[in-house]
Formats: structure tokens, sequence, C-alpha cells
């Protein structure tokens, strides 16, 4: 099936509004010149860190732990953030250094 | 360009280093994506306007199947609102961070991915920085990633002869490390776990394709009924 330009544009145009609803919406109902509701400054406190760790599981969902690797080229990689963020505290150190591992794990090791 | 005042420059020069894992990032999946999309018909053209009007990634992959299908927009409109339902916790968490930041705000509110939500809500602008030219740069430079991403791998994606598979891991660990100073803080630890077991129950039970709301659901849940007992 291929779309006309103007039906592949109408699919982006619709995409794009439906992602920016909800980009907007919380900005809508709690307009910045109005003191949003307490429930809604609490949620904003504790959401941070509870994306985050929504974020970490969402990235690895596609992993399937049934099935040889095991998600082991995951698990190791993860690990080896953490041990050399914990090690250096360096950003950009354990990301470079995780995904290099990652690289070669799924490429040379697990391939 | 346009000559920048300093204080613009120094905050391009203190949000640059913290992007480099969200353009590594970006640059692999915006080319994945860009290539993926000239197979199924649509070049370069196509993928950066796509880009520079949705700036979702994950929703453009969904979308390339969209636009080998049956034409529906209504259906492209509600399953991108699901997709990206996520985003709504997202304005909620920044709503006062990014209060007051006055023409900037547009902006950072449309490109607020997940990627420059975590930026936005782990790092704080270096003293003599603005917080919105910090917040305004970490956007830009996080969209111009993706839309330069996407064009070169219509462009030129054929051409890469080096093995890049695994690199958009660099995402992954990137939320990995803000997670970790997430739960350095010890005001933040219940809600990053309760947040993680959360998504991971509703993973175990909807499965990969549907997890999105029913994790955020139970994410709401857990905080609202957590507040009284102040868990969290």
């Amino acid at each position: 099936m291929v779309l006309t330009p103007i039906q592949a544009l109408c699919i982006i145009l619709a995409v794009s509004a439906g992602t920016q609803l909800t980009r907007w919406l919380p900005f809508w109902l709690f307009p910045e010149d109005k003191e949003p509701p307490v429930v809604v400054t609490y949620l904003g406190r504790v959401l941070p860190s509870a994306m985050m760790g929504l974020l970490v599981v969402y990235c690895l969902k596609g992993v399937d732990w049934l099935a040889a690797p095991h998600g082991l080229p995951e698990l190791l990689s993860v690990a080896a953030v953490a041990l050399l963020h914990r090690w250096k505290g360096n950003v950009l150190l354990s990301i470079g250094g995780g995904t290099a591992l990652y690289m070669l794990l799924v490429q040379a090791v697990f391939a | 360009m346009e000559r920048l005042k300093p204080n613009k420059t120094a905050a391009l020069r203190a949000a640059f280093p913290v992007t480099v894992p969200v353009m590594t990032g970006y640059l692999c999946l915006g080319m994945a994506f860009g290539v993926l999309m000239k197979t199924n018909g649509y070049g370069a053209l196509w993928s950066g306007l796509m880009s520079l009007l949705c700036f979702a990634g994950s929703m453009q992959f969904v979308t390339i199947t969209l636009l080998t299908a049956v034409f529906d927009p209504l259906q492209a409109f509600l399953l991108s609102v699901m997709v990206n339902a996520r985003h709504i916790f997202y304005g909620l968490a920044v709503l006062d961070k990014y209060k007051g930041l006055g023409k900037a705000r547009g902006f950072l509110i449309f490109a607020l991915t997940d990627e420059s939500f975590s930026l936005v809500s782990s790092v704080e602008p270096p003293a003599g920085v603005e917080r919105k030219d910090f917040y305004f740069w970490l956007s830009l430079l996080n969209y111009l990633y993706w839309v330069g991403g996407s064009v070169l791998g219509g462009l030129a994606g054929s051409l890469i002869t080096f093995d890049t598979t695994g690199m958009d891991f660099a995402l992954t660990a990137l939320f990995v490390v803000l997670f970790i100073e997430q739960l350095k803080k010890k005001e933040n630890r219940a809600a990053g776990l309760a947040g993680a077991a959360c998504a991971a129950a509703a993973l175990a039970v909807f499965g990969a394709d549907n997890l999105v709301i029913p994790a955020m659901v139970l994410i709401l849940l857990t905080l609202l009924g957590g507040r009284k007992k102040q868990w969290f």
C-alpha cells in the first residue's frame, strides 16, 4: 500500500498533533499564572524520579529474557554503567563505557 | 549566524557537554529511522519533515508502519496520543521549572522528549547561566541531532560501512545514569524505585507493546496512595 503525498502528510500531521497534545496538556490545564493544586505540586516533585525508573524499564522492554542470550548483553552493560558511575562519577565515561561494552557484546560476543 | 551575547554562548557551552550522550543516541536512531523510511519509499525530505513536525523517537518508527498501511489519520492520532501519553507526566514534572521562561517556553514544551525531560529534570544550569537559556540550548541541540540524524539516514544511510549496531544503547545508558543520580538523593529514592517496579509489573502483565498506559496508571495510584502516608 502506498499513500499519496497528501495522505502521507496527513498521517504525519496527525501524529504530530497527537504528540503535541500530550506535551501541552499539563501546561494548558495548569497555566503558569495560577497556582496549581497541591496534589499537582506533589506529583511534580515525585514524578521525575518515578519516570526515570519507568524509562529504564521502557528501554529494556524489548529484551527476551527466556531466549538466549537471556538479556545478558543488556544486564552486563547496565551493570557496567552503574559500576563506572559509582567509581568515577563521570557521566560521559559511564555512558561511553557502557555503550562500547554493549556494542562489543552484541556484535562480537553474543552475535 | 547572528552574534550571540556572552551569557548565551556560556549557556551553549554549558549545555553542549550535557547533550553528548543524546547526540550519540539521536544520531544513531535518527539515521536508523531515515534508512527505514528510505527502504519504505520515503526519502530524506520525508524523514526530515516528520522529525521536524513530530520530534517523537519511538512514535516515528511506528509511523513508518502507518505510512505503509491503509490511510487512517484518526488511528494515527490516537496511537500517537497513547504511545506518547508518558509526556503528560513530564509536563506535570516540569511545570515549575518551565514557569516564567517567556518566549522560549513554547519551544521547550514542543520539544519535551524523554531525553530533554530527563536532562532538564536532572541537571541544573551552572552559576551565571540563565535557566531559560540553558534549557533552550539543551532542547534545541537535541532537536537538531534528531532532525539531522533522520535526514542523514535518508541521504547517506547506505554509505555507512561501520557497524553501529548497539550504539543506540547510549540512550539506555543515559537513563540508567540519570536514574542512579535520582536514587542518590534520599528524598527521591522511594519514588524512583516505585516507578521502576510499576513499569516492570506493567511490562510483565501487559507485554512490551502495551506497557506505557498501565505503567502510568500504576505509578499514579502508587504515588497518590503513598502521599498521605508520606512514603515518597
